[in-house]
């Protein structure tokens, strides 16, 4: 499955649910929003294969 | 995961108040804090006149459309520090909210009073970028908001830009910043205006959050100077605690507010002024005023106004 991060596009392994994947990516949830189909979900959310993966970095510096 | 005020489907768990919200609850929430916020702390007076410095990004911009919705009205105010196309799409995103606020900026280039960028600027005062970023904010917003009438500054410094500095503080003991952390700084009549940060016990993640389920356009891109930046690691740690404990990154800054109020340890210092401009200064002349003579520049502070087409009267 796509998932975009950071402005990059990578293939990730399919992942069942929102927390999966970011357990996969060794991705701290405070650190991300995970937008599915241009809509915020919360972990437990189900993934499809077909479905668009945005991952929204929250931390900024300065 | 259900919402737990409507029962309809959640878009994001807040651990730290073991809640998880529907798009229209998250927002009313994150408002009401903001509201609360500034009540219990009286932030804001229904006399004041408030200048929010906005940089483009998720929680200046978050902060100035929470403002507006909650009845404050607010006037931006924009540093342009020529970082090329950061900076450019920065004030591009600025221009974009005043528009959909209807609410005016005054816009400062750094380029166009002193003829160079930021970082030729800290190359010649010997201070990394950041500080040198850090000092001229600090200077312009002031002269900008006594200038034009306004009687406080509001900036988006949310929970994890406190806890971050906080730690940093702790770890290394500095003294002289350590008790200077708060919601509020008071203002000095003349020389300083007051400055308020409403957002002190918002995460990052909310802010976030709202600016998405708002379509609030904002730069997503990191500062070019601050990619090194330590706080960048101190949030990395904090995030790591609030994941396995939540809730740790609020109560450290509930904590630090409570134990610097009972103790009364915000000290008072005495304060010097600027014998040129009367801003705050350890010595006879502020850094502003002595970067000014250092690069022969004799212009006052210019800035420009940017007015949308319709502005509530």
């Amino acid at each position: 499955m796509k998932v975009e991060i950071d402005g990059k596009v990578i293939i990730v392994e399919k992942a069942p649910t929102v927390l999966r994947l970011l357990e996969k990516l060794s991705i701290n949830k405070e650190s991300y929003l995970v937008i599915v189909n241009e809509r915020l979900v919360t972990e437990d959310h189900r993934i499809e294969n077909e479905d668009s993966i945005r991952l929204v970095k929250v931390v900024s510096g300065g | 995961m259900k919402c737990k005020v409507c029962g309809g489907t959640a878009v994001i768990s807040l651990k730290a108040y073991n809640n998880a919200l529907c798009a229209n609850d998250f927002i009313s929430f994150l408002e009401n804090r903001v509201l609360k916020t500034i009540q219990k702390y009286r932030l804001i007076d229904v006399d004041d006149r408030p200048l929010i410095a906005v940089s483009g990004g998720k929680d200046s911009l978050s902060l100035w459309h929470i403002l507006d919705r909650l009845g404050y009205a607010t006037d931006g105010i924009y540093i342009d520090l020529s970082i090329k196309e950061y900076s450019q799409i920065s004030l591009e995103k600025v221009k974009s909210m005043a528009d959909r606020l209807k609410r005016k900026i005054y816009i400062f280039h750094l380029e166009e009073v002193f003829g160079k960028d930021i970082e030729s600027i800290s190359r010649i005062i010997r201070r990394p970028p950041c500080s040198a970023c850090g000092m001229l904010k600090r200077y312009v917003m002031n002269k900008v908001s006594l200038d034009m009438g306004y009687n406080m500054i509001i900036t988006g410094h949310n929970l994890d830009d406190e806890a971050s500095a906080l730690l940093g503080n702790l770890l290394y003991w500095k003294d002289e910043y350590l008790w200077k952390k708060g919601l509020e700084l008071k203002e000095t009549e003349g020389h300083l205006s007051k400055k308020i940060k409403p957002l002190f016990l918002c995460s990052e993640r909310e802010m976030a959050a709202y600016a998405i389920l708002n379509n609030i356009d904002y730069i997503h891109e990191e500062c070019p100077f601050s990619l090194d930046a330590k706080s960048l690691v101190y949030k990395d740690i904090l995030n790591r605690l609030e994941e396995s404990s939540p809730g740790t990154k609020l109560q450290f800054l509930k904590g630090y507010l409570k134990v610097s109020r009972i103790m009364n340890i915000q000290r008072k210092q005495a304060m010097s002024y600027c014998k040129i401009c009367g801003y705050l200064s350890s010595g006879d002349i502020c850094s502003f005023c002595r970067l000014m003579e250092r690069l022969g520049v004799k212009n006052d502070i210019k800035f420009h106004e940017y007015k949308p087409k319709k502005i509530p009267s």
